[in-house]
């Protein structure tokens, strides 16, 4: 396969997902509606990308002590509940993580 | 509130850097994972420069070891990202007063954290005028940081046995979480997210990514409705 082609296509693919409303942003007015649902974009969609990354991330359902990867979830939700705080969630469940991968 | 463009920029680079430090692991490990799929140097780094997509670079490095042919590779990083199209939308009131020359970049800087960390300043700083120095900002450190870590796991992956076992892609699951979290303060958007999770783990088995959609769309609704009727509620 002629992987600069494939990077090129991504490319163009990616850039016009992104750029397309933005080109006629005087063009286009959502409903107030959406701009109501859209509030609830991001956590939505962050979620549905790093749920399964950590219950299943060789693919089969592993809520276990053995997966790593969910033991650094829970310790990421919990401080991320309990402080609020971004980067003090980041580093903390990275650092618990790799203790615990490393540990067992 | 009014900043000069020079203190938004330097404000979008210091509201990065909780991200730039989950991305960093991540984009090293795909350095690593390109080149042990085939790529060349130049190859990697055009993947994160000029695609310059987290989660579909990965998935078509992925796909394109298990010998996934060429259309199935874009048709998945269609669907992929079709996430931004939800972020672009979410943009667009703040955008449209731009001209073009800003569009286009801040267009193509559009990735999930980069709207994650400059959305808040929009909504929390309604009347100043030149926002879009912060979104710059993010972006800009964000894009630098990305693209070195992948620099750093092209030459470092091929000297350091088993790094792909070591767990790094963890960093994206700790960024993502320490992002959520802080939005989980009301009914709706909570019940939105529980959705979107369940729904990511019920879909995961469908072909190319596409429960990401069904899943992001499925908690967007939940959370939607509730709060329609929590203000009905309230009104009556």
């Amino acid at each position: 396969m002629n992987i600069w082609l494939l990077i090129t296509l991504m490319a163009v693919v990616t850039f016009t997902i992104r750029y397309a409303l933005y080109a006629r942003a005087n063009a286009i007015s959502l409903p107030p509606k959406l701009e109501r649902a859209l509030k609830y974009s991001a956590p939505c969609v962050l979620t549905a990308i790093w749920v399964p990354a950590v219950l299943m991330p060789k693919g089969e359902f592993d809520p276990t002590l053995s997966n790593p990867y969910f033991i650094g979830g829970l310790i990421a939700v919990a401080i991320g509940l309990w402080k609020k705080n971004t980067l003090l969630t980041i580093v903390v469940s990275m650092t618990c993580f790799f203790a615990y991968k490393w540990a067992f | 509130m009014s900043h000069s463009s020079a203190k938004q920029f330097s404000q979008g680079i210091l509201d990065s850097i909780p991200l730039v430090l989950g991305g960093i692991p991540f984009g090293v490990i795909f350095g690593t994972l390109a080149m042990n799929a085939g790529f060349d140097i130049w190859q990697t780094i055009g993947m994160s420069s000029i695609v310059f997509a987290g989660s579909a670079q990965f998935v078509a490095v992925g796909m394109l070891a298990a010998g996934t042919s060429m259309g199935f590779i874009v048709g998945a990083t269609l669907i992929i990202n079709l996430r931004h199209l939800i972020y672009a939308a979410s943009m667009l009131p703040h955008v449209k007063h731009l001209p073009q020359r800003w569009r286009v970049p801040l267009g193509f800087l559009l990735v999930d954290e980069v709207f994650a960390a400059t959305y808040p300043r929009y909504l929390n700083n309604p009347q100043s005028t030149n926002n879009h120095w912060h979104y710059l900002g993010v972006g800009v450190s964000f894009f630098v940081s990305w693209n070195l870590a992948t620099v750093v796991g092209i030459f470092f992956g091929a000297n350091v046995d088993g790094i792909g076992e070591w767990g790094l892609d963890f960093a994206m699951s700790a960024t993502f979480i320490g992002m959520v979290m802080p939005h989980l303060i009301n009914k709706p958007m909570i019940a939105g997210v529980l959705t979107s999770a369940l729904l990511a783990l019920v879909t995961y088995s469908l072909p190319h990514k596409i429960g990401l959609v069904i899943a992001s769309l499925g908690g967007m609704t939940v959370g939607y409705l509730l709060e329609q009727w929590q203000t009905k509620e309230r009104e009556s």
